[in-house]
């Protein structure tokens, strides 16, 4: 599997490498400066030397001396503990000095040094040359002084100098890519903030992106609001089409049930009432299936991009009972409602929770007999539970498992109408609020407890 | 009570019409939101039951109108739609109350009396028969110094007698007054339901009365 492509990282690792050639050619260009500066140095202080030595050149009777001056080999001393060798050569014959000093490059201009630079005694060295005219007889002679020294101390210095740019380095390269992070996280932020713009938006708002976006981004931005906006009619061209059919199809089927009723009135014959009830029955249940398919396709819908707003989970049972209480009212069923005197705030989405809270409290109803309590209790512990208990004839020996699996519906629901759907509605509903629904038999001994499960935050 | 019925399907108004008729209810229709206008001009309605999908407008509009006029009649929207949210859409826009399409008349009236209970102005809304006051929308039973609160049957079924003291009324159409046409009612139902209103009116000045063969009435005691 390939790993998707990251602007960030791929911005990052150019910005890095560009670091890396910089810091390497700076270390580089670097120790080359200096170890010829150094180079220079040395060699200035060899010629100077030499110079010394040559300016002690004297002829005593015809013969080339020399009173080696101290100082024209101290000074070589300072720069390191390197040895220092020199030789002086009067017509090519060795004078003072060492003869075995090798000097291939012999100056051949009156006091412009030569340098060169050789193997000798198991070190590399340095030569500087000085040709020097002693009139030491009538033609004179030519007097090389030769002055060498071993590197070391050169290698030494280029050394430090070396380790200090290659330090020097390395804290740019450091510094340079600490700030390509934050430069590829700044370039990128942007992007970020779109998105967060684009993903923080509830299920239904299809609204443009108005984020402020840089010019790079525009093209993107244009064509998402664009596909935005064919999303939105093609979403509320569906819309219009359900509203008229849902239209074009229940108002007539109220219609029908309303008339269904006035001739039930007028009937006598109990076998003629049976039918009409049977009719009416039959036109209560394709409407309420009709219902429960709309509103699971909405929760499914709505559980994709699950809105999260701040809520208050009393208000809203205390919002859906009251809807529901007349509908219970016509069985004489009370609402008992435990429920906590202060608001408990849970961040979800309203319509869904109600949607569940209605589907599970209309269970209740239907599958209790008449004159009896459905209990509504809020706990607030570790999770909200929010229970609806009967004293219904309960679940039975239904497996608990399987009642929310969509269109199950138990062994023991007699004639009542219904589509299957309802726990299925609750169910789904919880587990997209990251809860559980769980079914389970009163304590009272007769009827059903369902709760909703909610992890509290 | 006094219905205004705005809707613009004939055929469902006047059904609609004939079954509160039954329970003994006036009713006066309007197809388009000028006439539902024209009538509130001149008469006053209990409760207003509006269809959202109107020819002149939408019935959302009216609904706005109405509230801000600050006009109280408490307002019921028939719809067609059945969706949690826009039910919540509708409520928040002022409707007291919503029934989809289609419904059941013991719980559009079932509605009708919550709604005029959490309105509040329902004294008048009563009846009497000897002393003893029975208030339709409250449920509440009153005689002498005692009042009790009816349940919702046995409201139901008290109404039935109050409207016609001394009439005989028979089993099945006391069933038919009494339950809500999706629920399963025997005769026995009645019987039981009868025995709980009698212990109601102990003390009162009325009485139920079985009159053999034939059913039940109210009479004075
Ligand atoms: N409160 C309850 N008491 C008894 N049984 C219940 C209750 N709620 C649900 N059930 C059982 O679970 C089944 C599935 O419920 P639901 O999905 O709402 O479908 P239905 O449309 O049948 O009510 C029902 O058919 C019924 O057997
Ligand atoms: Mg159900």
């Amino acid at each position: 599997m390939t790993r998707p492509t990251s602007i960030r990282r791929r911005l990052f690792y150019q910005l890095a490498i560009v670091a890396a050639v910089l810091s390497l050619a700076f270390v580089m260009v670097v120790r080359g400066v200096a170890s010829r500066a150094a180079e220079g140095t040395q060699d200035d202080i060899l010629a100077a030397s030499a110079t010394a030595i040559a300016d002690s050149l004297s002829s005593e009777q015809g013969e080339v001396t020399l009173e080696l001056p101290y100082s024209a080999l101290s000074m070589l001393g300072t720069i390191n503990e390197d040895r220092v060798f020199y030789r002086v050569t009067v017509e090519g014959e060795t004078l003072t000095g060492y003869p075995d000093l090798p000097v291939s490059n012999l100056p051949t201009r009156i006091d412009t040094p030569a340098f060169s630079t050789e193997f000798y005694r198991g070190d590399e060295v340095r030569l500087s040359s000085i040709l020097r005219r002693v009139s030491n007889t009538a033609t004179g002679s030519r007097v090389v002084v030769t002055v060498a020294q071993t590197r070391s101390g050169l290698a030494a210095i280029t050394q430090r100098i070396t380790i200090t740019a290659t330090g020097v380095g390395l804290l740019f390269f450091l510094l340079a890519t600490t700030l390509s992070l934050l430069a590829a996280n700044s370039a990128l932020r942007p992007l970020r903030r779109m998105t967060g713009a684009v993903t923080r938006r509830g299920p239904s708002d299809l609204r443009p992106v108005t984020a402020e976006t840089p010019a790079e981004l525009a093209p993107l931005v244009d064509a998402l609001n664009s596909f935005m906006a064919r999303l939105r009619s093609s979403l509320s061209r569906t819309e219009d089409l359900i509203t008229e059919a849902a239209h074009r199809v229940r108002t007539p089927l109220a219609t029908v049930r309303t008339q269904a009723e006035v001739t039930h009135r007028k009937l006598n014959k109990p076998e003629h009432k049976q039918a009409i009830r049977d009719m009416i029955r039959a036109i209560d249940e394709s409407s309420r299936s009709a219902g429960q398919i709309l509103d699971h396709a909405m929760v499914t819908f709505r559980a994709d991009s699950l809105a999260l707003d701040p809520l208050d989970l009393v208000a809203l049972t205390t919002e859906t009972c009251d809807r529901l209480a007349p509908t219970a009212d016509l069985k004489d069923i009370a609402f008992v409602r435990r429920l906590p005197a202060g608001p408990v705030t849970f961040k979800g989405d309203g319509i869904m929770l109600q949607a569940a809270l209605h589907n599970i409290l209309d269970n209740a109803i239907k599958y209790s007999p008449e004159d009896s309590d459905i209990t509504i209790r809020i706990d607030v512990s570790s999770d909200i539970k929010l229970s609806i208990e009967d004293q219904g004839w309960g679940f039975g020996d239904a497996d608990l498992t399987s009642l929310t699996n969509r269109y199950s519906r138990g062994s023991n629901v007699g004639d009542v109408v219904g589509s299957g759907l309802g726990l299925t509605i609750a169910d789904e509903v919880a587990r997209a609020h990251g809860g559980t629904l769980e079914l389970s038999h009163s304590m009272e001994g007769q009827g059903a407890c369902v709760s909703l499960i909610l992890p509290y935050v | 009570m006094r219905y205004l019925l705005i809707e613009d399907n004939h055929k469902l108004a006047g059904a609609v019409v004939e079954r509160l008729q039954l329970d003994g209810h006036a009713v006066d229709h309007a197809d388009r939101l000028d006439a539902a206008s024209a009538c509130m001009d001149v008469a006053d309605y209990d409760l207003i039951l509006l269809d959202i999908m109107l020819p002149d407008g939408d019935g959302r509009d009216f609904l706005q109108r109405q509230r801000r006029a600050e006009k109280r009649t408490p307002v019921i929207v028939i719809t067609a739609r059945s969706a949690v949210s826009d039910r919540i859409s509708l409520l928040d826009l002022g409707a007291d109350d919503y029934i989809t399409k289609p419904f059941d008349f013991a719980e559009l009236e079932a509605r009708c009396r919550a709604v005029l209970r959490r309105q509040g102005g329902v004294a008048d809304n009563q009846k009497v028969f000897e002393g003893t006051v029975l208030n339709l929308t409250t449920g509440e039973l009153q005689f002498g110094d005692s009042s009790t609160n009816l349940r919702n049957r046995e409201l139901r079924l008290l109404e039935v007698f109050f409207g016609a003291p001394n009439q005989v009324f028979s089993k099945s159409h006391l069933i038919d007054r009494m339950f809500s046409l999706s629920d399963e009612a025997s005769e026995n139902a009645i019987e039981v339901y009868v025995a709980r209103l009698r212990k109601r009116l102990e003390g009162s000045g009325a009485r139920i009365e079985t009159v053999r063969g034939l059913g039940y009435r109210m009479i004075a005691a």
